[in-house]
């Protein structure tokens, strides 16, 4: 950590200038409506492919149920402020410990399942609490929560987007983020090195989780609506699409990935009948050329003009 | 008790069509370990090549009913193994050696671009499909059963001997257990291995338009977003009874359908879906490997 | 440390360029722009497509007509992917096009996802087919969302109307209610049939619910029969329901299905079959062989452009622009605000859909025709006014 002060500072001001930026802009009115909702649009999705990526790509835990961790989050967080009046942090903190939990329950099943397996069992969990959420009439059901005050700015998910970032980062560079690694590399061989593999895994949900629902608050209270529909398995591929198209196992390569697909998604509006068919195409077509996604392992750093693998040298994995 | 009969014949009705899909859901599954989220669209696409092969022969003025369903479904079935071997060579041979979950990706992206392909062309309204072969009602001891309830049953498990047949006893099947058991052994092997994926994606997207076409017969309809929950539901059938296993697919996919028929009969059909995923995880915890499925110990 | 926060200083300066599909061939300042925000891809493409076509004709018309105040419409559209927060950006990309009213979207959900945005920049919306109360009602405050309307019934009336039709004609004393849970339209007018007709002294013995796209309906409506109702209330869309016909005949149920407007459709037959549909009722805005000179027109003007039979959503997407137009007119302005009393105080006007007249809930109050499904074509049975 020490010896990577420098590089985390630089990268704290470059965010703090970016922020500055943009938050001028916006307050000057330069950027309209639509150009503000999209840059909200983009950190909510960066908080989600990071927070996905510490499961998928750092642990190697295959889930594709964290549209049902998010909808946890921007449920319960609604809720609170709509109900309890509670202030939008506190609901947006629990919010998120409230997906945690979830979290924790999920993960412990992925202590007995793999790959595949794993990947199908957390679909039907994501599921499930769609399911849930669409059978509670205090909820609104199908129909959903309406009225939801708009509470979410710029400098709100700015600063979640610093936290998730800041967090995992350390995270994984930490002692336990490399247990994590190692749980990906080769689980036998980290159990046999004494690494607690099941902590470990439930561990990577939990804090993925977590920072899931706090970006499902953050969408609940900019949104003004929230359906069950909106979580349903396909809004967990998409996230798993921005994950995979930066690179797996790679923070910085999920931040690449949702501004591109946000920004994708976005222009391709002015085409209504080819935006899907574009979208998918391109999405077959980068990973056909780039299957390691646009960054593959490594990670952007702000150790100058430096490309190169995290740092103690996981190399990129052999495809 | 009537009730109860009618039910689980309901039950088991609905869960051949899924067995049907899984069949080919977990051939291909088998030989690459790909989760092919496409093959629901495979089955969409199958489906209507069937419903235009049926209204072309229709305009043609053919007369027997049989034969218009078995040239349908022949088409359907070849027009989609073609359409199974061009997504196979394009979109997912380059990534042969890249990681399982960029495969993934772009099977995503294949099913979607399948899907606004033919909202594109055809738009995403629902389309009715005719029923070609009349359905003759019997009723027996007050329950109520009909020839294409029958039929499908009849199909899937012809279909299932016929899959197990080919793969356990002739030389491609072979070949297709060995690339399932060791892609680079079985190439050593002088086994060639593109033409045996393809094979299996050919056998697959065939079965995956049978599917459809007869969905579409029973259902009287189809649009682009058919596949979807139908190749959802499939994959759970398969998972259910142990991926990679043909008898595993159809005991799954049944067990799925009188497990759905039996929460809605019982007035809780808003949490079919939910009951049906809890069942599959409480399986999985419990048999990780599926109903029928080996438990392998990974090697260190 | 590896800090990946660089990444963001790509979000800058991107400002998607304001371009529109529809262009009237006219440049800026000659034309009125009206967006749409509309479900065009996703999960429900198929309503918000059918509601495009149908606004895409009216400013056809309204423009081979002369246009409005002297100058032509344009069609500005956006597509809100069927979710909510793509509805918002969809919404605020019209409004910075500055159009003067927007129509849209086709459901509730999305349709109430974009009150904050229009309401702040006062530019009303038609949502063709929103049919839930809270559209134009805040459902916590009970306040009017002053710029929200729509085009299509609100949920009770429909079903009041069919539970009346039910007991009164039909002579039912009980009934089953199949509801499409994943729906609000469905669940509305679920909620006021069984009200009135338990008011009228019906008796309701079962109520099931199925979700969109759901296939098989056996299961459900085996256990419906069970039950024995006199009539089976559907309140769905097509798709849905012409399934839930032909299964339900095939599981031996020989009762009455009755159901709303979403049944409007041609596909409907071609799903149930023909002779399912025999003894089965919906309630609906217009009857195609009502012979009102502005739903023929309609259904022929629709069927020359696009070669297909209208559904319902058509002609509310069809009814919208008119509205919007009616009211610019009326208004003598293109200013949202001035657009919106305008709506607010049409009366009588005659849409394809019916007669309509704006309520102080910014609803329409339209009467409705109850149709019965022979021979697999819809033939006017009788009307009920509000």
């Amino acid at each position: 950590m020490r010896l990577q002060n420098k590089s985390f500072w630089t990268g704290i001001v470059i965010s703090v200038l970016i922020y500055a930026a943009c938050q001028l802009l916006i307050e000057t009115g330069v950027l309209d409506d639509q150009t503000k909702t999209t840059l909200i649009l983009i950190c909510i999705n960066i908080i989600l492919g990071v927070s996905l990526n510490l499961i998928n790509g750092i642990t190697g835990q295959f889930s594709i149920g964290h549209a049902g961790f998010m909808s946890i989050g921007a449920y319960l967080s609604a809720i609170l402020t709509l109900d309890f009046d509670l202030p939008f942090v506190v609901a947006l903190i629990l919010g998120g410990l409230a997906a945690a939990a979830a979290g924790m329950i999920i993960g412990i099943p992925s202590l007995r399942l793999k790959g595949d397996y794993l990947a199908i069992a957390t679909l039907g969990f994501g599921e499930i609490i769609r399911i849930i959420w669409i059978n509670t009439d205090y909820v609104g059901g199908a129909a959903g929560l309406s009225g939801i005050p708009n509470e979410t700015n710029w400098t709100w998910v700015f600063v979640w987007t610093l936290i998730t970032v800041v967090v995992i980062n350390n995270f994984v560079n930490s002692t336990h983020g490399r247990a994590c690694i190692s749980v990906r590399e080769n689980e036998i061989a980290a159990e046999a090195m004494g690494i607690n593999t099941t902590m470990y895994k439930v561990m990577a949900f939990v804090i993925g989780a977590f920072f899931a629902g706090v970006a499902g608050g953050l969408s609940a209270h900019m949104f003004y609506i929230l359906t069950p529909q909106s979580f349903n398995f396909l809004k967990s591929f998409e996230i798993l699409v921005i994950v995979v198209l930066g690179g797996l196992g790679s923070t910085s390569g999920s931040i690449v990935g949702a501004i591109v697909l946000t920004l994708l998604y976005t222009w391709l509006q002015e085409w209504p009948e080819i935006r899907m068919l574009v979208y998918s195409g391109l999405l077959v077509l980068i990973m056909i050329f780039r299957p390691q996604g646009l960054l593959g392992t490594r990670e952007i750093t702000f150790n100058f003009l430096k490309k190169r693998g995290v740092q103690d040298g996981t190399t990129n994995i052999p495809s | 008790m009537d009730y109860v009969i009618q039910q689980i014949i309901n039950g088991i009705s609905v869960g051949s069509i899924y067995a049907l899909i899984a069949l080919g859901y977990t051939m291909v599954y088998g030989i690459i370990k790909l989760i092919n989220f496409a093959h629901g669209d495979v089955f969409m696409v199958g489906a209507f090549v069937g419903l235009f092969s049926v209204q072309a022969l229709e305009a043609q003025g053919m007369q027997s009913k049989i034969a218009i369903f078995l040239i349908a479904l022949l088409v359907s079935m070849i027009a989609s193994a073609l359409l199974g071997i061009v997504i196979e060579r394009t979109a997912y041979k380059p990534l042969r050696n890249a990681s399982r979950i960029a495969v993934l990706i772009t099977a995503i992206g294949v099913s979607f671009m399948l899907e606004y392909l033919m909202v594109y062309f055809l738009g995403p309204q629902v389309k009715g499909f005719p029923e070609i072969i009349e359905k003759t009602q019997y009723t027996i001891f007050g329950v109520q059963i009909d020839s294409n309830q029958i039929m499908i049953l009849l199909v899937t498990v012809a279909l299932m001997v016929i899959l197990q047949f080919v793969v356990h006893r002739t030389k491609i099947g072979k070949a297709m257990r060995a690339v399932s058991f060791d892609q680079e052994a079985a190439r050593l092997m002088g086994i060639n291995v593109d033409t045996t994926i393809s094979a299996t994606f050919a056998v697959g997207s065939a079965l995956a338009a049978a599917g459809g076409v007869i969905f579409g017969m029973t259902y009287s309809s189809v649009d682009p977003f058919m596949g979807i929950i139908p190749g959802l539901k499939a994959f759970v059938a398969a998972v259910l009874g142990g991926i990679g296993i043909i008898p595993g697919a159809f005991v799954g996919g049944l067990l799925l359908g009188v497990i759905e028929t039996g929460v809605s009969s019982v007035g809780y059909s808003m949490w079919r879906d939910g009951v049906a995923f809890a069942i599959l995880i409480g399986i999985l915890i419990f048999k990780p490997s599926g109903l029928f499925g080996k438990n392998v110990r990974e090697k260190v | 440390m590896t800090l990946a926060f660089g990444a963001l200083a790509g979000c800058g300066g991107n400002k998607p360029a304001a371009t529109s599909n529809n262009a009237g061939g006219a440049s800026g300042g000659e034309t009125i722009k009206i967006g749409a925000n509309l479900e065009l891809t996703g999960d429900v493409a198929s309503y918000g497509t059918s509601a495009r076509d149908g606004a895409k004709l009216a400013i056809e018309e309204i423009n081979n007509a002369g246009g409005v105040l002297g100058k032509k419409l344009e069609l500005v559209e956006a597509d809100n992917a069927s979710k909510n927060e793509e509805s918002i950006r969809a919404a605020q990309k019209l409004l910075s096009e500055k159009v003067v009213a927007i129509v849209g979207a086709a459901t509730s959900g999305n349709s109430v996802a974009m009150i904050p945005a229009v309401t702040e920049k006062k530019v009303p919306f038609i949502s063709p087919s929103g049919t839930a109360e809270k559209v134009t009602v805040d459902e916590r405050s009970g306040k009017l969302n002053e710029f929200a309307f729509r085009a299509s019934f609100i949920d009770p009336f429909q079903g009041t109307v069919a539970a009346k039709f039910a007991i009164n004609d039909l002579k039912a004393k009980t009934a089953a209610i199949y509801t499409d849970s994943s729906n609000d339209y469905s669940k509305g007018l679920a909620k006021s049939f069984k009200e009135q007709f338990t008011k009228l002294g019906g008796q309701v013995v079962a109520e099931e619910n199925y979700q969109k796209r759901d296939t098989d309906f056996k299961a459900v409506l085996t256990r419906i029969k069970d039950k024995k109702p006199d009539v089976i209330y559907v309140p769905g869309y097509y798709e849905e329901v012409g399934k839930i016909i032909k299964q339900g005949r095939e599981a031996g149920i020989t009762v009455p299905f009755l159901g709303g407007d979403g049944w409007d459709s041609a596909e409907l037959a071609k799903i149930a079959g023909n002779d399912n549909l025999k003894n089965t009722f919906f309630t609906n805005h217009y009857a195609a062989d009502d012979k009102t000179p502005e739903v023929q027109a309609f259904v022929e003007a629709f069927k020359k452009k696009y070669n297909k039979t209208p559904d319902g959503f058509a002609i509310l997407g069809y009814d919208s622009v008119k509205l919007i137009a009616e009211a610019i007119k009326k208004a003598n302005s293109t200013d949202g605000t001035k657009i919106k009393d305008a709506l607010a105080s049409i009366k009588d006007y005659k849409a394809a859909s019916g007669v309509i007249s704006y309520d102080e809930k910014h609803n329409p109050v339209k009467s409705a025709v109850i149709i019965e499904m022979k021979d697999g074509k819809q033939t006017f049975k009788t009307k009920v006014n509000p």
